[in-house]
């Protein structure tokens, strides 16, 4: 079965988007997205330390992934046009992941200055996902700002609770024409699978398997996950009733 | 001799330094990094025609693992 999420131009097979933070080396990450066939990832940008020298992280990413580079560390609006900027002229393309981000503890993004950020990058020709707290009205503005997808947190940026903010990313799947891809706080295989039941387009991982004993056993666990749950999607899962159906045939029982 | 500033960080070079050779000096890849000079960045091709001044700023970002 053909099953293909486009992304502007880009026809993605793969709905498990990894993030690259906290491996514990390029080497590895590079097996788990080789191992599972990653299509898309994203990076971040960084001052370069003057005093110790670093890999090229972007040498340890397979040619066939699209990488999209996180904001992350723009506390405002401004900031993050500036790393995109940064990022489109190291040649790394134009795919944005807008994180705005100003609140330290909890790491919740603030969908305002997020939304500020959409409407100038898209105007300016990038590829943008913005990073947005589960607000259906604000979902809608980015959308209509030209936002290519959005991307609300299950639970708190590696956190590992899992989609605490289902109801509302369930109506968000139902109201927004585009795709809706659960980032941050997804720890477990089945917190990825539920999100692919509902609908969602793709998830995002990082944590979870980054800092994971077997990071690449569990990025295979993942991709499981992954396409178990969008299969189930497409399948149609039945409803909820709130009484028992047998399952049995209710006739040519022996006391008739 | 004059301060310009690198990554948040004061720091001291020779009068008139051009740009391309303090990237090759600090030994920095050019593959690997972006420079953003008195905030307008810079394509790789017009670091040899940037000669900088006392006080300027040099921001030297590159990729790293990100969510």
């Amino acid at each position: 079965m053909k099953d293909i999420l486009k992304i502007a131009d880009r026809e993605i097979n793969n709905r498990l988007f990894v993030g690259t933070g906290k491996f514990s080396s390029y080497k590895l990450m590079q097996e788990v997205l080789e191992s599972c066939d990653i299509d898309i990832v994203t990076v971040a940008l960084r001052r370069v330390d003057l005093e110790s020298k670093t890999e090229n992280i972007l040498s340890y990413i397979p040619k066939k992934c699209t990488v999209m580079t996180n904001t992350s560390g723009a506390r405002n609006a401004d900031e993050a046009v500036r790393i995109a900027r940064l990022a489109q002229a190291s040649g790394a393309g134009n795919w944005i992941k807008i994180e705005v981000i100003k609140d330290n503890k909890y790491l919740l993004p603030d969908n305002f200055e997020t939304l500020k950020a959409v409407e100038i990058l898209a105007k300016e020709g990038f590829i943008v996902l913005p990073y947005i707290s589960p607000d259906i009205s604000m979902a809608k503005r980015m959308i209509e700002a030209g936002a290519c997808a959005v991307m609300p947190l299950g639970s708190p940026i590696g956190s590992n609770r899992g989609l605490k903010t289902k109801e509302l990313v369930r109506i968000m799947i139902e109201e927004i024409d585009a795709p809706v891809i659960v980032d941050a706080g997804l720890g477990r295989p089945s917190d990825a699978c539920e999100c692919m039941e509902l609908g969602c387009a793709a998830v995002l991982i990082n944590t979870a398997i980054a800092v994971a004993k077997n990071p690449v056993q569990l990025a295979q666990a993942f991709n499981k996950g992954v396409e178990s749950g969008r299969l189930a999607f497409l399948s149609g899962v039945p409803a909820i009733v709130g009484h028992a159906r047998a399952s049995s045939p209710l006739t040519g029982f022996l006391r008739q | 001799m004059m301060f310009i500033k690198i990554n948040g960080v004061k720091q001291e070079i020779e009068d008139k330094f051009n740009l391309a050779e303090l990237i090759r000096i600090k030994g920095l890849s050019c593959n690997q990094i972006v420079v953003e000079h008195n905030q307008r960045i810079l394509a790789k091709e017009a670091w040899r025609e940037i000669t900088l001044n006392e006080n300027d700023t040099l921001e030297i970002v590159s990729f790293v693992g990100g969510g």
